[in-house]
């Protein structure tokens, strides 16, 4: 594999850059695999990556329906932060802020991971000393919080609005400093083009239409091009999880929502940082280019259709001019809408299941993208040693049944209805 | 925008509507054991099918009653509704 460095941009600008190499190869499937991973996002190609490199298993094939990237990992808002009350939740993702610090480096791929801060507002007494409450559990497991007071806000946000007739003034808020934001497009590219060097085997416009289970065991996977023979199988599907569990007569403690997400025309810079509003469900960044991008809360309703309808954002984006009324300004340049595999308590599942040799990654709601690399890195460990790792043990499939949820938010099931 | 035929009102746009999710689960019938199982599909447990989907709507700013429609996940078509205790075959 080509390295990406300096020297090797100023070689190739002497050929007008027609010689590099291309990123990743287009193989056909083959007959075997010792593992087989369905889901070319994020996750999937993370997971094929971790799976080479740290656990030297190399005859891997990732299958994807369309092209690799195209779900979420490229629909996201590309918040990355790890400031989570709950210890599964706090000490997985700050694993994670780890991998993401060393990521452009270990994938020899400029991510652009921009570690800018995210703030939570604050907009009652009552929200102060949760954040407070939350700040402490988070820095008790060695994540960075700090509470900010309503003054130490207007320093670093001057531009939201600190009127004092509102219907919800900002009292103050909670900082994860090391939080921040990465190129999406990257992270998928990158994984991508270091699994395919140490051998993995990316096959796109691949569907999966069924399973070969025997005796309770995996065998391998039906596909539009093709039987594939495997000793294992990973699910790394997000909101189409539904669909693959429907033909291993699974139900699954999840449903498939729509998301929307929004960017403004591109505007000089003016917010460092992410900003979260905390009577309601939005939050904003402003990107490399000067987009301000935007989100909040789900459609509401059981969708696969990856596009979304206009009561929603409307909604979502007068929260966001309550919060920041320059906003109104702006015009919108793009809205587009992602399917997310929603769980019932807010918290993901990464874990074996009855069938042995399947193994299931699912229920990240809307939290999938930050977690690309711990994703990937912890399910590699649980399908290559065929146990979970301490670090997603919490994240079981049937801790429903067994009554041990991770209701982060306190809400209990359905932590998504509004 | 959705727009939902409300069978007590009529036709009405999505914002006056709340969803209220899967209609074809039952709860598990009182006075009787139910195992851990029956509770967990209860709960928690969803088909979450792509294509016609059953479900349960709430016309929460208008008549406020709680009504069934048929819709597919997949292209947000609406095919028919129903009051909540209609039988739908």
């Amino acid at each position: 594999m080509q390295k990406y460095s300096i020297f090797n941009l100023v070689k190739n600008a002497f050929s007008n850059h027609e010689n590099w190499d291309l990123a990743w190869k287009d193989p056909a499937p083959k007959e075997e695999y010792d593992v087989v991973i369905i889901g070319g996002g994020g996750h999937g190609l993370a997971t094929a990556y971790y799976l080479a490199k740290e656990h030297n298993i190399t005859n891997v094939a990732i299958i994807e329906k369309g092209w690799i990237g195209g779900g979420n990992v490229g629909r996201n808002t590309t918040i990355i932060r790890s400031n989570y009350m709950h210890d599964e939740n706090g000490l997985f993702s700050e694993f994670g802020m780890d991998l993401w610090r060393k990521m452009s480096q270990d994938l020899n791929y400029n991510v652009m991971f921009s570690p800018r801060g995210i703030i939570n507002l604050a907009h009652s007494d009552a929200q102060m000393n949760a954040y407070a409450r939350r700040g402490n559990s988070m820095r008790l497991n060695g994540i960075d919080a700090v509470l900010l007071n309503r003054e130490q806000v207007k320093e670093i946000i001057p531009m939201a609005d600190f009127s004092e007739n509102v219907r919800f003034p900002i009292f103050g808020g909670l900082m994860q400093p090391s939080a921040g934001t990465a190129r999406h497009d990257a992270v998928a590219w990158g994984y991508a083009r270091q699994a395919d060097s140490m051998g993995v085997d990316i096959i796109q416009n691949c569907e999966v239409i069924g399973f070969d289970v025997s005796a309770g065991k995996i065998k391998g996977i039906r596909t539009s091009r093709g039987n594939i023979k495997a000793k294992k199988v990973g699910i790394c599907v997000a909101g189409s999880t539904n669909i693959l569990a429907e033909k291993l007569n699974m139900t699954l403690p999840i449903e498939t929502h729509l998301l929307q997400a929004c960017v403004s025309e591109p505007v000089k810079p003016v917010l460092d940082n992410v900003v979260t509003f905390g009577a309601g469900h939005f939050y904003v960044s402003q990107s490399d280019k000067g987009e301000m991008v935007m989100g909040g809360d789900l459609d509401g309703y059981n969708s696969y259709a990856q596009r979304g309808n206009l009561p929603t954002l409307q909604h979502v984006l007068t929260e966001g001019i309550a919060m920041m009324p320059f906003l109104s300004k702006l015009k919108m340049l793009r809205t587009w809408g992602g399917i997310m595999d929603m769980s019932m308590d807010g918290s993901p599942i990464i874990d074996k299941t009855h069938i042995e040799g399947l193994y299931l990654n699912c229920g990240w709601c809307y939290g999938g993208f930050k977690a690309t690399p711990a994703s990937g890195w912890t399910f590699a460990h649980t399908i290559a040693q065929d146990r979970v790792h301490e670090l997603n043990a919490g994240y079981s499939l049937n801790r429903f049944s067994t009554g041990n949820l991770i209701d982060e938010k306190g809400l209990g099931t359905k932590t998504w209805i509004s | 925008m959705l727009y939902i035929n409300c069978p007590h009102c009529g036709m009405r746009s999505q914002n006056e509507f709340s969803y209220g999710g899967d209609a074809s689960v039952k709860r598990p019938e009182l006075n009787k054991e139910v195992s851990d199982q029956e509770w967990d599909d209860f709960v928690y447990n969803r088909k979450s099918l792509r294509g016609k989907h059953l479900e349960l709507w709430q016309h929460i700013s208008g008549c406020r009653q709680w009504i069934k429609v048929e819709r597919d996940t997949a292209t947000h078509e609406i095919f028919r509704t129903f009051k909540a205790d209609e039988e739908v075959a």
